[in-house]
Parts: structure tokens; C-alpha cells; sequence
């Protein structure tokens, strides 16, 4: 898969990255617009949206009521009717309020209705975490739509295939669900001025290494290098996978490092039952020679807001090392790093949002 | 009755249609107990003038959304009969090569949008196309409109307060009408609303309603005609709560007045003013004979296509997930 050479690259960030994206997108298609709350405001979700409607007007940056059912719907019959629609969500747990409309209609209405109607829209929404992000802004529900034939799932944990990533899930002619994470907006890649797509199903090996993979999920990925620079220094060498699409996944490159490395570590920015590291699992197990696998994710409870507690309930580079460790030296006596890097970005981030 | 005499041109083609769509039902239930339709069927007999009268005012390259009973509306719109008959029955022939049944009929190029199981559900997208049809250029008054049908159950769903917000906040071109019959299943209005008043709610949306309490084809036509020409105007939606009466049961061919929720004393006044036999009636007897031959040689041909259309290959079951 290509990464970032393009000799026109700038640093870019994961926000500007989107917002060029769509600014391209809908420069190139009239029929592409974006609606949602607060898209047209002074805060353009978190930038994310800032000067389209300046430029494009409310007819196709438009703010929305609080009607996320009835605008899901809205959106899937103006795509059967030809128009490329992204809803964007400040919260990924606002998707809940659309999930008939997503999963009874948008992922199924190509299917249901023989081939008479696609529906190209885009599902953009944010996954919070930190600054007391809580029980209700923080939930990762990626692996809940990667169960329903007819929708896309992409997760992109980088400038660079944030923006292609999006330009791809605009021009697609399926509902794509587009998974952000509030602490990559911060993080910087070269990312090349002319409109490029990233294409679907393709994972990316981002650090290279022979004595275990692991598989990092959207902000799980920045976690999961990080864990690699420490094993490195207890003489681990880890490679790791960034899936970016969810549905479709590239089954075949994360399988072939596990087979090649003997050892999986698979970490989502989610719960682990049912989720999108068990489907990781079983896809990579079910094409033999099994490599030794494991799963982390939230802890198996809901996400607390004070800090104290809710440091526990993530993964970290630590407890990733750690756990990758003890993978990888099971005779070892467990082996745990001395200090946890607190990542620029997380330090970064503060409220009020 | 009420409403003014149509012209006998319009006479003669909504009975056609009222027609079309009573035998077409019936065929329906006398096939059922044969298990050729492989699909839960709702059907619509005694609700056919609610379709008709709205339908035949819409234009060509109108759009319009209906529900799981939603054979009258399909007819009514112009969907094919023949992909109909083969759909129900689950062959390659059918409007979605089998994979709609009765509950998902869809034919876009008769401006037929699929239908949907889930109560309330086709309210928004009905809406979203209205939403791209308010951005295509047309000229003033000649601009394209969506009517949207649902039952009574339908306006107890919260998306369809919220799609009545956004389509009045937007002014978009379309039409909705409440087909009223009175339950949901089983379940009678008085368990299920605190009050009837249910134009009143829909004004407070700033929105026109119209309630029709006779289920009159031409009263319905009149009244959809009038409200249709405002919101090509550019005027915005309107709400049309039209009163009628689900005649069989819920869902297959039969009747269920033994069962324990109605009786058939409900029935009777609907009987009496039926839509089918009152148009008929004011027709003349060689053209209504003439009418009525044509419809039954058309439904004949479509239960024969549906017949000998094959079944799906296998390999359709894949195909369509993913749209390319």
C-alpha cells in the first residue's frame, strides 16, 4: 500500500485534513453537502467543518435540529435520490439515535430493494475521550455496525488517511460509517494538496518487527507504537498494524504478520466482547496455524468521568507492553516499563470539550 | 357524496385503478392458501381510495413512499403489476428479484420508493428525496413533489415529529398523508392516543392539514389536487389525515371479525360507502364491464408471469450487498 511520498505534502493536521477533504469534495460534486448539528457554527466541530459555510452557503452546510432519527433518514433518501450527504456527529453515541435508520434502511436498501437504490452517504463521528468525557461521549461502537452487511467501517488514525480516507467514503456509493477520535486531531502527517483516496480493506503496517503483531484500533494505534518503543527497550521487537477499514478488513495482511510473528495483540478503542478485536481474532485464526492471541479494549465496565478511575479503563503503552510481553516471554517473570509516556496530544487535550 | 363529479375521463381511469388494486388483493387472498406467496402479506382492501385519490394527482416524476401494506399505493403510482405478482411469489421476475416480498415492494422508475417493515421509517426518506427535489432546477410552480404514506401508528414514532420539523423548517415539497384505519394490529386508537386531535398537532408544525373522515376517492383526489399545487408553489408541506377502514386481518388473506378486538358492526358503514362500488356505479354498464374484462386479463397475465418467472439463482444471494 502507498504512504505518504507525495512531494507536495504539508503538515497537515487530522482536523485540517478533514476539512480539506470536504472542501475538495464538494468543490468537485455538487450533490455533496454536509448537515448536522452545529456544522455551520463558529466551532465547525472542532474544526472540522470551520469556512465550508462561509464558502458554500446553508444550503449545503446546513445545521440541523435535534432529530438525529429523522435526519438519518433525510440524508438516505436524499443519497437514493443522487445527492452524497455527510452527517456529521459530534459523538459517536448520538449514533444510537440513528440506528434504525442505519441499520434497518441505509444498509440494507441496495440489498432490499434489488439493486433499484444505493445510498452514498457518509456517517462522520468522534469518539471522545479524557477531560471527563464519561459514560455517554466516549464509546467506541465501531464493531456494532461492522456487523451488518451493507454498511462500510473505517477508522483512519492519521492525517494522511483521514483525508483520503474521506474523499474515498464520500465518492463511495454505500453508507460508510467514519470512526474519528478526538485525540488524533491534534496529530500532524504529510498529507498531499490534490484530492486522493485511500482505498478500503487495505491495513498499513506502520512499524515493522518479527516477535509479535499488534493490531491497533483508531487511537488504540498511537497506544500500540508507543508500546513498541518500550518493548524495544526490553528487547522486543513488535510490528505494528493499523487496519484503518474495519469493513471491509484486510484480513490478509494482519494475518500473514501474525503467522510470520507467531503472536497476536490485537487493542480497540472498545469493548472486547463481541467486538471488532474478537472478529480481528477469529478472521486471522480461521486461516490456520493459529498464532497465540490476545485481546485488550475498555475495561469491561462503563467509562468513568473522574480521572483517577478512568486512567484504568483504557489501554495504555504500558499495560500494552506489558501484556505483549508476557506474550511474547511467557516463562519470563512479568516484565512492566518504568514510566508511562503521557503522549503529547493527551497532554494536549482539555476541556471544556 | 361528497366532492364534485369528476370527468369521465378521470372516472373511468381512477376506477381502473380502485379495481386494479381490489382484484389484484383478492387474487392475492384467494392464491395465499395455495403457499405460492411466500411472504406475509398486509393487505389494503377497503383502504384502496386513500391511494388512489392521492396518487392520481400526482405527475409522472412524483415520488412516493408507502408501508409494508402497501400494495393500493404501488398500483395506485403505476408500480408493475406483472414484477408485483412475481415478487410476492419470491421469483427472479419480482421488482427486486425476490428479495423484497409484499413488505419491501419497490419500482423507482414509476416513482415507487421502497417500503418498509418498520413503522415510521420511510418518513424521513421520503422527506430526503423532497429535500433533493427542492434543489433541482425547475421552473416556477413545475417543481417535483413526494407524497409520503403511513398509518396511524406511524405519527405515534417520534422520527415522525421530528421529520414534520425539519420538513416544515424547510419548506419541502411534500405531502404527507395519515392513512387513519383506526388500529395498530390490534390495537385501537383509544389505547394509544390521549387525544384524536391529530391535524391540530400536526398545525402546530405550521403546517396545512386536511381531514377527511369519509375516505371519498374524489373528495381525497380533490383535496390532494389542491394542497399538491401550493407545495409546488414552493410553499412547503401539507398533511392530508384521511379516515378508513382495514377490512381483513392484519397480515394474510382472511378476515378476523371472530377474533376478539373488532366486530363486524365496524365494518358495515365502510361496506355500504365502498369506493370500489361507488365509482363503478357511476359508470356505464358496457364501460365498466369493458374496465373490469381488462383488469382481470391483467391479473391473469401476472399471476402467469409470476408463474413462469424462475426462481433467483443461488448465487443472487450475494449479489447486491454492497452497491459498486
Amino acid at each position: 500500500m502507498s504512504t505518504p511520498t507525495d512531494p507536495n505534502s504539508r503538515n497537515l493536521s487530522y482536523v485540517d485534513a478533514l476539512n480539506e477533504a470536504v472542501e475538495q469534495e464538494m468543490d468537485l460534486d455538487p450533490g455533496v453537502f454536509v448537515i448536522g448539528l452545529n456544522v455551520d457554527d463558529h466551532k465547525g466541530i472542532q474544526g472540522t467543518t470551520q469556512g465550508l459555510f462561509d464558502k458554500f452557503g446553508p444550503e449545503r452546510v446546513m445545521d440541523t435540529p435535534l432529530s438525529e432519527d429523522a435526519v438519518t433518514g433525510i440524508c438516505i433518501g436524499a443519497a437514493m435520490a443522487g445527492m452524497r450527504p455527510i452527517h456529521v456527529h459530534i459523538r459517536m453515541d448520538f449514533l444510537l439515535l440513528c440506528m434504525n435508520q442505519l441499520i434497518n434502511m441505509a444498509a440494507k436498501a441496495h440489498y432490499m430493494y434489488g439493486g433499484q437504490t444505493r445510498v452514498p452517504m457518509v456517517v462522520r463521528s468522534i469518539i471522545g475521550k479524557s477531560w471527563g468525557q464519561g459514560a455517554q461521549h466516549s464509546q467506541g461502537l465501531h464493531s456494532m455496525f461492522m456487523h451488518v452487511p451493507g454498511l462500510k467501517v473505517v477508522a483512519p488514525t492519521n492525517a494522511y488517511d483521514a483525508k483520503g480516507c474521506l474523499i474515498a467514503a464520500i465518492r463511495d456509493n454505500n453508507p460508510v460509517i467514519f470512526v474519528e477520535h478526538r485525540l488524533l486531531y491534534s496529530t500532524n502527517a504529510p498529507v498531499p494538496k490534490a484530492p486522493y483516496t485511500v482505498e478500503f480493506g487495505k491495513a498499513r503496517i506502520v512499524g515493522e518487527g518479527d516477535d509479535i503483531t499488534l493490531v491497533g484500533i483508531s487511537y488504540m494505534l498511537v497506544e500500540c507504537l508507543a508500546a513498541r518503543d518500550l518493548l524495544a527497550e526490553a528487547g522486543v521487537s513488535a510490528e505494528v498494524i493499523d487496519p484503518v477499514s474495519l469493513m471491509p478488513l484486510d484480513v490478509d495482511t494482519i494475518a500473514q504478520s501474525a503467522g510470520r510473528t507467531g503472536k497476536m495483540l490485537v487493542v480497540d478503542n472498545a469493548w472486547t466482547a463481541a467486538g471488532a478485536g474478537a472478529e480481528i481474532v477469529a478472521a486471522v485464526c480461521e486461516r490456520g496455524n493459529a498464532p497465540t492471541v490476545g485481546r485488550m479494549g475498555y475495561a469491561a465496565t462503563t467509562c468513568p468521568t473522574t480521572p483517577s478511575l478512568e486512567k484504568d479503563f483504557y489501554p495504555n503503552a504500558t499495560t500494552i507492553a506489558a501484556k505483549a510481553f508476557a506474550m511474547v516471554q511467557p516463562d519470563e517473570k512479568p516484565w512492566t516499563p518504568d514510566a508511562e509516556p503521557t503522549l503529547p496530544h493527551e497532554a494536549a487535550f482539555k476541556g471544556p470539550f | 357524496m361528497s366532492g364534485n363529479t369528476p370527468d369521465q375521463e378521470t372516472l373511468a381511469r381512477v376506477y381502473r385503478s380502485l379495481r386494479l388494486i381490489r382484484r389484484t388483493e383478492e387474487e392475492i387472498a384467494r392464491l395465499y392458501p395455495f403457499d405460492k406467496i411466500k411472504s406475509p402479506v398486509h393487505l389494503s382492501i377497503g383502504q384502496e381510495s386513500v391511494s388512489v385519490g392521492v396518487c392520481d394527482a400526482l405527475q409522472p416524476g412524483d415520488m412516493m413512499s408507502a408501508t409494508y401494506r402497501g400494495h393500493a399505493a404501488y398500483l395506485a403510482k403505476g408500480g408493475d403489476l406483472n414484477q408485483m405478482m412475481a415478487e410476492l411469489y419470491g421469483k427472479d421476475g419480482g421488482g427486486a428479484g425476490g428479495k423484497a416480498g409484499s413488505m419491501h415492494l419497490v419500482d423507482m422508475k414509476a416513482g415507487v420508493l421502497g417500503m418498509s417493515a418498520v413503522v415510521g421509517t420511510t418518513i424521513p426518506i421520503a422527506a430526503g428525496f423532497a429535500f433533493a427535489m427542492k434543489r433541482e432546477e425547475k421552473p416556477e410552480g413545475q417543481g417535483r413533489v413526494t407524497a409520503c404514506f403511513f398509518g396511524d401508528g406511524a405519527t405515534e414514532e417520534g422520527v415522525f415529529s421530528e421529520t414534520l420539523n425539519f420538513a416544515a423548517l424547510h419548506k419541502l415539497p411534500i405531502l404527507f398523508v395519515c392513512e387513519n384505519n383506526g388500529f395498530a394490529i390490534h390495537s385501537p386508537l383509544s389505547n394509544r392516543w390521549a387525544t384524536e386531535a391529530l391535524c391540530e398537532r400536526v398545525r402546530t408544525y405550521s403546517i396545512p392539514t386536511h381531514e377527511i373522515g369519509d375516505a371519498n376517492v374524489f373528495t381525497i383526489r380533490e383535496t390532494a389536487t389542491s394542497a399538491l399545487k401550493a407545495i409546488r408553489a414552493g410553499d412547503g408541506p401539507q398533511f392530508m389525515e384521511c379516515k378508513t377502514y382495514r377490512w381483513r386481518e392484519h397480515v394474510g388473506p382472511g378476515e378476523d371479525y371472530d377474533d376478539d378486538y373488532r366486530t363486524r358492526d365496524g365494518l358495515a358503514p365502510w361496506q355500504e360507502n365502498d369506493a370500489v362500488t361507488t365509482t363503478g356505479d357511476m359508470l356505464d354498464a358496457p364501460e365498466r364491464e369493458a374496465i373490469d374484462a381488462d383488469v382481470e386479463q391483467q391479473i391473469a397475465k401476472a399471476v402467469e408471469f409470476a408463474e413462469q418467472s424462475p426462481w433467483p439463482e443461488p448465487e443472487e444471494l450475494f449479489s447486491h450487498v454492497y452497491a459498486d
